[in-house]
């Protein structure tokens, strides 16, 4: 044996009981100090006074989809899920005509897919564009009819989540461009590109969304020709349109000035053009740290739909709202808000899981 | 090692910058600049930091604008105009001090981009060269890694080839070894040895002293915007002519 090989290692020995399992981890999170232990027993006592009420009234009190409105209104000690049951079709669809409800539906399948699809980057190919082409034909085809046997439904018969979807997948995949256009010309040399980005953003970003609405439903038409009109659904869909674009060129613009000058300087120095430079080298690097901004600009666009409500047309929200007007079915507020709060929630949450998913997708293997 | 004045052809100058004057703001950061490349050859340019060293380099690919002056590379003056500026950079390569690879591609990708995109080359081709130059520096057995999982010293080698496979004319170098660890300094520096047998122009903005003795064929000292002193290597290090420079090279060589 050498010397070196002489050393005996120290036997490894087992942590205090203290300070792992469970005890270790009420220790350490719940009970560490005196004022923690007191917030620990306070929340436990608030749980205990919330949640079973709440499970009762959710589920064990609560009335089946199919009962009577009458039960319901005489016992409201539980929720009355018999209004969703009744409702459910109109909030999703509105006012659409009820036996051609599976257009609607499909529509909104389409968009799901679509939108599923997307979120692969297998599909982040040329050709995919042709196929959302494709798909937005299909739904226009399947909402307006007209067409293949399908009867006309005029557009101010369009709601529900249809209607919520369309504005925000529209608005947004146009806004987008437009956005990225706007941010790279608030940085630009050129002071008139540059003053009117900044002009547009500053305008824009300055007024409230209700406002812009308002303007281009009531006052925009006062500047149209006499006998010329342009479509309520088309000028709320422009409004969003100005709107989300400029919040979004902000998001853009704040990933830009995170790009280091070297890269600039690196791209110019090889020869790029501009539109190369942008397109290759800053876009990819910029859009990828603008991910959490633009999806909450995402996120808050989404629910900022429904102030379409006040132009008169009926989005998710609006449906729910109008459902609630029924004389039979009066008061459901809170089963109302419950059911759309819910697909809200699973849209955004979508949203908020595949940007995360997306951001760390894109770090991969590049890690600064 | 290098024998001290090397022949170049006369008359055949690649660069020239004729009573080239710049300012950042109200400072004066290039005065009267002239200075004549030829083809060929090598020069190393050094002075204490503001001197103006970095920014002269940059102004040759008009990284940097100058206000006063001319400044022709291969022919071609360097103006406001969009189009020359573009030809300009194609032909004249550049190396960062601090890279400036790009961190969403990889090594290949960093090397082929602008052969595909400036020299329309077909992918398969770029990605030969590319290769080519990638085993010239040594580094080609990481093409397929991105530039954040690789050493200073090997992201300066890739950034030496990511140049090359532009296939320039001229080398411009800001620097390349002052923001690597002691231990790297020299890998880049023998490739940079190689490039310089191999025939290449080079503008060379370095403190390594060493550098400059075995591979320059001129050694300009600038100082507050001026070129003070030209000369060979061997007459710059053991007969300098000026109070400023001595000074200067007392401070590097003194330890």
């Amino acid at each position: 044996m050498t010397a070196a090989a002489s050393h005996i290692p120290a036997p490894a020995e087992k942590p205090p009981v203290a300070s792992v399992g469970f005890i270790g981890w009420m220790r350490e999170n719940l009970f560490s100090s005196w004022s923690n232990a007191l917030l620990t027993v306070l929340i436990v006592w608030l749980l205990f006074k919330t949640i079973p009420p709440l499970v009762g009234w959710l589920f064990i009190n609560a009335y089946g989809f199919d009962t009577s409105s009458r039960v319901c209104i005489a016992d409201r000690s539980g929720a009355c899920w018999a209004f969703v049951g009744e409702k459910f079709r109109f909030i999703l669809y509105g006012t659409f005509p009820y036996d051609e409800h599976w257009r609607p539906l499909t529509t909104v399948l389409i968009f799901v897919g679509l939108l599923a699809a997307s979120c692969s980057r297998r599909f982040w190919r040329p050709w995919f564009a042709g196929v959302w082409i494709v798909g937005l034909l299909a739904v226009g085809v399947l909402m307006w009819g007209g067409v293949f046997g399908l009867s006309r439904v005029e557009n101010a018969l369009w709601g529900g989540l249809p209607l919520t979807i369309m504005l925000s997948v529209v608005g947004l995949a146009v806004a987008f461009p437009l956005s990225v256009l706007l941010a790279l010309g608030r940085r630009s040399n050129m002071p008139a590109i540059k003053a009117i980005c900044v002009g547009y953003i500053e305008l824009i970003r300055g007024v409230p969304l209700v406002s812009l609405l308002f303007m281009s439903s009531v006052m925009f038409p006062l500047f149209l020709p006499e006998g010329f009109t342009v479509d309520k659904l088309l000028r709320a869909q422009v409004a969003f349109i100005l709107f989300a674009a400029a919040y979004q060129a902000e998001a853009i613009r704040g990933g830009l000035q995170a790009i280091p000058k070297g890269q600039y300087e690196a791209a110019d120095a090889l020869g790029l053009s501009y539109w190369q430079k942008m397109g290759k080298i800053i876009l990819p690097q910029a859009l990828t740290i603008s991910i959490p901004p633009l999806v909450n600009t995402f996120i808050a666009f989404f629910k900022d739909t429904s102030l379409v409500i006040i132009i008169g047309l009926f989005d998710l929200l609006g449906t729910a709202k109008a459902a609630l007007t029924d004389p039979n079915w009066r008061g459901f507020f809170l089963e109302a808000y419950l059911f759309i709060g819910l697909i809200y929630w699973f849209f955004c949450y979508s949203m908020s899981k595949y940007s995360q998913w997306l951001e760390r997708s894109l770090h991969r293997g590049h890690a600064r | 090692m290098q024998t001290a004045a090397r022949r170049l052809p006369e008359g055949n100058e690649i660069i020239r910058c004729i009573g080239v004057n710049k300012w950042y703001g109200e400072f004066h950061v290039l005065r009267n600049i002239d200075l004549n490349v030829a083809r060929g050859e090598r020069i190393v340019i050094c002075g204490p930091s503001g001197s103006g060293k970095s920014t002269l380099i940059r102004c040759i690919n008009r990284l940097e604008e100058h206000q006063k002056g001319h400044i022709v590379v291969d022919g071609i003056e360097l103006t406001g105009n969009l189009k020359n500026i573009e030809l300009v950079r194609r032909d004249v390569g550049m190396v960062f001090q601090h890279f400036n690879l790009f961190p969403h591609l990889t090594v290949l990708e960093n090397c082929t981009l602008a052969p595909i995109w400036v020299r329309r080359q077909p992918k398969a081709e770029a990605e030969a060269t590319a290769m080519k130059f990638l085993e010239r520096v040594q580094i080609a057995n990481q093409a397929k890694k991105y530039p954040g999982q690789l050493s200073g010293g090997q992201q300066q080698r890739v950034a030496i080839a990511r140049s090359l496979c532009m296939n320039p004319k001229i080398m411009l170098f800001d620097e390349p070894t002052s923001a690597l660890d002691p231990e790297m300094v020299k890998e880049v520096l023998d490739v940079m040895i190689g490039l310089a047998d191999s025939g290449m122009t080079m503008l060379v903005v370095t403190h390594e002293m060493g550098f400059a003795k075995s591979v320059a064929d001129r050694v300009i000292f600038m100082d507050r915007g001026e070129i003070v002193e030209q000369n060979t290597p061997q007459e710059f290090f053991t007969n300098p002519q000026s109070e400023r420079t001595r000074l200067f090279l007392s401070q590097i060589l003194s330890h």
